[in-house]
């Protein structure tokens, strides 16, 4: 039942109307398989069971096979949940956010197609499936962000995202065929398996010091901290902000950006086990890294979206570490936990955030901080509403987002505690920013609006509304009992000190943040200015753009692929237009026998019989 | 047959006189000299008939009725073929080789 | 002595080919050629098919060549210096020439003929009677074939020679 209808295709909607109905009806489905999974069929011998449905596509050996199947397992139900509802809220904010614009069918088809690879990644059974549905979520991406072609800087952004995931795609796929060609299977149940033969023998082969497998590990982490954002492959995060705001809303906050998380997650098994999680504790920094990084940057963006976009890559962050301190079993298996909870909790808030931004933007027509201020006045359900998601990104109980960060930073304190510092640091920083745009946008002065903004369309609003909803409710879901490393579901206390502490931080951040932004002063500047060096550096994103721009125009293009050009240019095509140009001249000079005059031809008649009568000759007489 | 002469004698000649001809037929530009050039070769396979007729099957006459119908289809195809040359003059004013090339590539 | 008469007809044959196809005045090309086909009237003389040599003098050497200058004087200054063609052709013709020749002969050398030695005289009622014979071995069919190529051929003749000015001439009155 649950197989089939959960593929939107794409379809050409007159209306976002049949783009609405699709995704209502996915939803439903989303939910009801939700409810089925973990309830009614529930546990069997405590352990939720993996329903594989797969068909047998490219057959190479017995050993190498390629299926496509569906798989349905506690994290993929719950990821199921978190692309329909957000896909559907997204359906439903465009048709307003959208109207009037020529590309409206355009946009929704784009949408399905999105969706569609979305379902198929999470659902996917084995790598390579998950890598071609990988590969469509990114080219759907990049339809999606450069949807104003006419715009140079959305054509250049969406190149841009498109190229760095392909490329962080390039290790992904490495790691598929090493996985594939040193255990001999793709498919994730049997890589999966604790007592199976691809994690037992992990240390059969090595290559370096480390173990093949661990290598591979590492490549397909890669090709996750693409697609997740992860420094130093976040460059394209922020320019993708070029595209409408559900984009942003749907892509980078809760669905595409996961799929890295998800994948690692996917594999956890393996990443645990194999060289006793050495792969991990690199996710684990990684992610810590990234989450420090984008926050630092976000506080000094003055574009709301990249402040956002920036957020959201140090919410990944988050999720990273939350996997990589992560254990197996039981209640070691806390961080995997909080890593699913957090993505779906973000997911919600983010979403929410991105679309109040989008409707604040709609209504005033320009991106930038300076041009905003006391919209409360004028806007009130999205300055409700953005007030709800950012105490939820804040950390602030009873909120969701303080249930999830708190588990995450329980699992990080009882693992590493340099890394539970940078966690709680990051949260602080975290309530700050989030506040430093909120009074921005909607106390402060005044900004100078030339016609008074008045508040979004219902289409708009409506999704708002069900968002903040789930922003306050999501939190009291009892994931524990449902996700869990070894699908056997284990019980959680809040743990009181910890909780407190973190609480503490996220108040002191929105403490700052009114003290310097609620009303106007000075002190902000001045507090930025004592930075220095710093500040300037964090504004422009610690100058990596210009730094991957460097290496790959002036070496990658001018050196190698100009040379490839010239050379491709003079001798392939010298070739192939040679051959043409010989055949030509060939003809030219053969043209000369169909001279027309009879005495030739008699000629060639005469010599011909002779030369065969020679050849009589000569075999007769032998 | 000629008391004294060999067979092979007399074939070498009508060979000869053949490719003298058939050099004729193809280095001449002037229709009327191709059409010399073909009573040449004609003739030659003429000679030949009657000779081998004589020399080796004596009692039969097939050699000579056959070289009978040759001179008379030769006699027809000179009169056609003159007759075609007259009618091309007539077009082109010339009976060169060179001017009736429209066959051409 | 027939021998030498062979020899002198085999000369004059050979001699007066080659001068009919390299001269250079058309008239000249035609009386040779006659020259030439009364020559192998002399060798059917010597090998007693009288009937065969008084056709061949009355057909080819009568008829043919008469036509022909027929046709020289009526498309040509007689006078007029006939072009040659270019050496490079005539080296090339001439050599494969000589090796068809080669060919011939090496054929023929290296086929044992049985010659028969005989002197039997061809008279023209075997001829006659041969050709004109309804029994198996006569040629009374090819006979009638040849005269309707013949008439075939007169016609032709008269159609292509007529040209369009008679077909106009013919046409107008109406």
């Amino acid at each position: 039942m649950i197989l089939g209808i959960f593929y939107n295709k794409i379809k050409p909607a007159v209306s976002g109307y049949v783009g609405v109905l699709g995704l209502l009806t996915a939803t439903g489905l989303a939910f009801y398989s939700a409810y089925n999974y973990f309830i009614v069929i529930g546990k069997t011998e405590g352990v939720y069971q993996t329903i594989v449905e797969k068909t047998v596509w490219m057959n190479f050996t017995d050993s190498l096979r390629i299926d496509m199947g569906i798989l349905i397992d506690p994290i993929s139900v719950m990821m199921l949940i978190v692309v329909s509802v957000i896909s559907l809220m997204v359906h439903i904010y465009s048709r307003g956010y959208m109207k009037g614009d020529p590309g409206y069918t355009k946009y929704f088809a784009f949408l399905s197609l999105f969706t569609f690879s979305m379902y198929g990644l999470v659902l996917a059974t084995n790598l390579f499936q998950i890598y071609i549905f990988w590969e469509l979520v990114g080219v759907s991406s990049y339809l999606l962000i450069g949807y104003y072609y006419t715009k140079e800087s959305a054509v250049a952004a969406a190149k841009k995202a498109f190229v760095v995931t392909r490329f962080a795609d390039l290790g992904f796929l490495i790691g598929i065929l090493i996985i594939g060609y040193y255990t001999g299977t793709y498919d994730f149940e049997t890589l999966n398996n604790p007592e199976g033969t691809s994690i037992l023998n992990w240390a059969s082969t090595s290559f370096m010091g480390l173990s093949v497998l661990t290598w591979a590990l590492l490549l397909i982490f890669i090709g996750g901290a693409g697609k997740s954002a992860m420094f130093p492959l976040h460059i394209w995060l922020p320019d993708a902000m070029e595209g409408p705001t559900p984009v942003s809303a749907l892509i980078h906050a809760a669905t595409m950006v996961v799929a890295g998380v998800y994948l690692v997650a996917r594999l956890f098994p393996m990443y645990y086990f194999i060289e006793d999680g050495f792969a991990l504790n690199i996710v684990a920094f990684v992610g810590a890294f990234t989450a420090l990084f984008a926050a630092i940057i976000a506080i000094t963006q003055t574009d709301i979206k990249r402040v956002l976009a920036f957020s959201t890559m140090s919410q990944l962050g988050y999720m990273m570490l939350a996997l990589g301190v992560s254990g197996y079993e039981g209640h070691e298996g806390l961080g995997y936990m909080a890593s699913m909870f957090h993505l779906f909790t973000h997911a919600m808030f983010k979403a929410l955030l991105f679309l109040c931004a989008g409707s604040v933007i709609h209504a005033i027509h320009s991106n930038f901080l300076k041009d905003m201020g006391g919209l409360r006045k004028y806007m009130p359900i999205t300055n409700i509403t953005f007030l709800i998601a950012a105490l939820a990104i804040a950390g602030v109980p009873p909120l969701a987002g303080f249930w999830s960060k708190d588990e995450i930073l329980v699992a990080a304190f009882e693992h590493n505690t340099f890394l539970y510092v940078i966690g709680l640091f990051v949260a602080g920083l975290t309530a700050f920013y989030i506040f430093r745009i909120y009074f921005g946008i909607f106390w402060g002065k005044e900004g100078n609006y030339k016609d008074k903004p008045n508040e979004s369309p219902g289409s708009m609003t409506a999704p708002l509304l069900i968002l903040a909803f789930f922003s306050i409710v999501g939190g009291f879901i009892p994931v524990s009992e449902f996700i869990s490393a070894d699908k056997a579901g284990f019980e959680t206390h809040v743990n009181y000190p910890l909780a407190a502490i973190a609480v503490f931080a996220g108040l002191i951040g929105i403490a700052l943040s009114w003290m310097f932004y609620k009303k106007e002063n000075e002190l902000a500047d001045k507090f930025a200015n004592g930075f220095g060096a710093f500040y300037t550096w964090a504004y422009h994103k610690f100058y990596f753009d210009e730094l991957y721009l460097f290496v790959t125009k002036r070496i990658l293009f001018n050196g190698i692929a100009k040379t490839a050009a010239r050379f491709d240019k003079k001798y392939v095509d010298g070739t192939m237009v040679g051959i043409g140009n010989q055949t030509l001249n060939t003809s030219e000079k053969i043209k000369g026998i169909q001279s027309g005059k009879v005495q030739d031809y008699a000629f060639a008649f005469i010599a011909g019989a002779v030369v065969l009568a020679i050849i009589c000759i000569y075999l007769w007489m032998n | 047959m000629i008391h004294g002469i060999s067979i092979y004698e007399i074939l070498t000649v009508t060979s000869i006189l053949f490719f003298i001809g058939v050099y004729g037929f193809i280095t001449r530009t002037n229709l009327i000299s191709i059409l010399i050039s073909v009573e040449l070769i004609l003739n030659a396979s003429v000679v030949n008939f009657v000779i081998i007729n004589k020399y080796l099957f004596p009692e039969v006459l097939q050699g000579v009725y056959f070289s009978i119908f040759i001179i008379a289809v030769a006699a027809a195809e000179t009169a056609l073929a003159v007759s075609i040359i007259i009618n091309l003059y007539r077009q082109i004013s010339s009976v060169e080789v060179k001017d009736i090339e429209t066959m051409k590539y | 002595m027939e021998r030498i008469i062979f020899y002198c007809l085999a000369a004059v044959i050979i001699a007066f080919g080659i001068a009919s196809v390299t001269s250079r005045k058309m008239l000249r090309s035609v009386i040779y050629l006659s020259f030439v086909l009364i020559s192998i009237a002399g060798i059917f003389f010597l090998v007693d098919y009288n009937f065969l040599a008084a056709i061949q003098l009355t057909v080819y050497a009568g008829g043919i060549v008469v036509l022909i200058i027929f046709s020289v004087l009526l498309v040509h200054h007689i006078e007029m210096e006939l072009e040659m063609a270019k050496a490079s052709k005539k080296i090339v013709t001439a050599i494969a020439c000589l090796i068809g020749l080669g060919v011939f002969l090496t054929a023929i050398y290296s086929y044992d003929f049985n010659a028969i030695n005989n002197s039997l005289t061809t008279t023209t009622a075997d001829i006659g009677t041969g050709l004109l014979s309804y029994k198996a071995g006569g040629f009374i069919l090819p006979f009638e074939v040849i005269s309707v190529l013949l008439l075939a051929s007169m016609i032709g003749a008269i159609v292509i020679a007529k040209g369009k000015k008679l077909t106009e001439k013919n046409n107008q009155p109406e």
